[in-house]
């Protein structure tokens, strides 16, 4: 094994660890006060909290923040750009655009259609976001051209943008709820959710890896990567659907959490220095330790009290990113920049 | 002795029969509530002051953030609000019924949790009325009982409706809900209590109930009187030609302090105080030379 593969597997092993210690730290956390479950057997209620509430909504930010850590990286290699995030195919918007469809078709009466009911929020934010992913597609004629892509996407983000502002305009009743939606929280989540998280999470770890060869050719430029042989066209295809699965299913279950997939991949850049395969697995790993970890910080600092996570990530991400541009302007002598 | 005992059984099994509830909420499902809940936690202010007015203060163990009335629920816990309620600090409370919204986040988180939800979200008079039924039944009030304070309540919109004067009556009347500016239309809930006092709205049903209103469209309706909320009072007089409104250069506008939005824009027990404002507000400026 190469040393540098080396470095690779530890960062992966500890950050997995980092993970698995704030999830654990996440059932014992909450507005109820610390409460160790492992201190010998509760009320039921006590029970109820720890299992049913915080054991999944812990599991399922890590699995999020995995989910958008990953989408992050495969977008950075695939678009050769390092601003590029998870939201960048319009998934964003696509999915406040179904999240506040559904709420004005349900909250505006009482008897709503009932098929839409059993869609549920999630499964309309889910819905919203992959019609987004195809109508980018659409626009940019396929995947060729990553430019396009990248244009397509942004102008699809802006277009549902405004006709989501236009829905909840017409429909006052709903702003509270997007709101609450656009902040992203974990406190919903259930076992169930995770469930689906974990799938989604595991399919597209492992198409990732498959094609991570791709994105490591894509470094070279995309002609030098055509001239090798790297079925382009194909992995584009695949790579953008990973994006598209892991973001929708991310933003369904927990909103629009900021910053996660745009900071976890940087991150992961200034630590080691692999191929794309690892880097898209630390980046999982990194995603989801940031965002359970913020997720624990948001329910004790202003315990009973509980911030939305989203919030806290915005805050911390930003904050991160900005000290970087700053340190590296400084060593550079301001030609530097984030890479 | 023993038939003694098989007697209380058979009373007690009796009465708890009779007390056993099923109501429907919003989305007609059927709730049932086995026996009259004794701790209830509602996340909605118009549901809160609801189970208060129906004389169940007693019952409620925890309420919603934005729930401010009556005062002597200051005390009780706070779960967070309609678009974040804490879900751990609800079980942790061991609700037997939690009062939400039709809209508020995480009620299905509640009700697979194992709790019982009841829906309810009242928008206009018919829902008030139904909600307060609805939830008596749900606390195991007698029918009677809830029939009173409804009727308790509909006296109270009546006297204010009587108050008017014919002049004040005459009156047309814009109702800003907040500064977006959102007006209430009539067929909004405050928009009905208006059309019941015989004052005309500016704004017509068609629109909605509560229409985002551009400036331009209220210069041309001419309001003879304006009411609106506190967050509206500084941007009113900023706004393009309102300057040559008629009730902005008469004062005929009425601008009401949040606690007193509360009462208005809550479609819940306090409607008659609601009214009894918007009354006064008319009678004032129908005194106010034209």
């Amino acid at each position: 094994m190469k040393p540098l593969q080396h470095r690779a597997v530890r960062w992966a092993l500890g950050l997995l660890l980092l993970g698995v210690t704030t999830v654990l730290l996440g059932t014992a956390a909450g507005s109820q006060g610390w409460q160790a479950w492992w201190l010998g057997p509760a009320d039921e209620v006590s029970r109820q909290i720890v299992w049913d509430i915080r054991l999944p909504r812990s599991l399922g930010a890590w699995l999020g923040g995995a989910l958008l850590g990953l989408a992050g990286a495969v977008a950075q290699g695939l678009f050769r750009n390092p601003l590029a995030d998870p939201y960048l195919l319009g998934s964003a918007s696509g999915a406040s655009l179904g999240v506040g469809t559904y709420l004005s078709l349900f909250g505006g009466s009482a008897w709503a259609a009932s098929w839409w009911m059993g869609v549920g929020l999630t499964g309309a934010a889910f819905v919203g976001a992959v019609l987004a992913v195809l109508l980018t597609l659409l626009l940019a004629r396929g995947v060729q051209q990553t430019l396009r892509l990248l244009l397509a996407g942004v102008v699809v983000g802006v277009v549902l943008g405004a006709v989501t502002s236009m829905v909840s305009l017409l429909q006052p009743q709903v702003l509270q709820a997007m709101q609450g939606f656009m902040l992203g929280s974990t406190a919903f989540v259930s076992w169930t959710a995770c469930a689906t998280l974990g799938c989604v999470l595991a399919l597209c770890v492992a198409l990732a890896w498959a094609f991570s060869r791709v994105l490591d050719a894509l470094t070279l430029g995309e002609s030098t990567a055509h001239s090798l042989g790297v079925p382009l066209r194909s992995a584009r295809l695949v790579l953008v659907g990973v994006i598209s699965l892991s973001t929708g299913a991310a933003v369904a279950h927990i909103g629009l959490v900021a910053f996660v997939g745009l900071a976890a991949p940087h991150l992961v850049r200034s630590l080691v220095r692999s191929t794309h395969a690892w880097r898209l697995l630390l980046a999982a790993l990194m995603g989801g330790a940031l965002l359970s970890l913020a997720d624990v910080l948001a329910r004790v600092l202003f315990a009973p009290q509980e911030l939305p996570v989203g919030v806290l990530t915005a805050v911390l991400g930003g904050g991160y990113l900005l000290w970087r541009i700053y340190r590296d302007t400084g060593l550079r002598g301001g030609a530097g920049g984030l890479s | 002795m023993a038939e003694w005992f098989m007697r209380v059984a058979c009373v007690w099994l009796l009465c708890s029969a009779a007390q056993a509830a099923t109501v429907l909420d919003d989305q007609q499902q059927k709730i049932q509530i086995a026996k009259p809940p004794q701790r209830i936690v509602s996340l909605l202010p118009s549901l809160t002051e609801t189970v208060c007015a129906l004389g169940a203060r007693q019952r409620l163990v925890g309420v919603d953030r934005y729930s401010n009335w009556p005062a002597s629920i200051a005390r009780v816990p706070r779960v967070g609000g309609g678009i974040d309620p804490n879900i751990e600090s609800i079980v942790a409370l061991k609700p037997d019924l939690v009062l939400a919204a039709g809209s508020t986040r995480g009620a299905d988180r509640l009700q697979a949790l194992g709790l019982t939800v009841l829906r309810l979200e009242p928008r206009n008079h018919a829902d008030a009325q139904r909600v307060l039924r609805t939830v008596g039944d749900a606390l195991g009030v007698p029918a009677p009982e809830s029939e009173r304070v409804w009727r308790e309540i509909q006296a109270g919109v009546q006297a204010a409706v009587q108050s008017l004067s014919p002049q004040a009556k005459a009156q047309r009347v814009y109702f800003e809900v907040s500064s977006a500016p959102y007006g209430a239309s009539e067929s909004s809930f405050i928009g009905e209590t208006l059309t019941r006092m015989g004052v005309a709205n500016i704004l017509s049903a068609a629109m909605g109930p509560f229409p985002q209103v551009n400036p331009e469209f209220v210069v041309r309706a001419q309001p003879d009187v304006i009411m609106a909320g506190d967050s509206s009072r500084v941007s009113m007089a900023q706004r393009p030609g309102w300057a040559s409104l008629k009730a902005m250069q008469a004062q005929r506008i009425c601008v009401f302090k949040q606690a007193e939005s509360d009462m208005l824009v809550r479609a819940g027990p306090r409607m008659a105080e609601g009214a009894r404002l918007m009354a006064e507000c008319l009678n004032r400026a129908a005194g106010v030379q034209r």
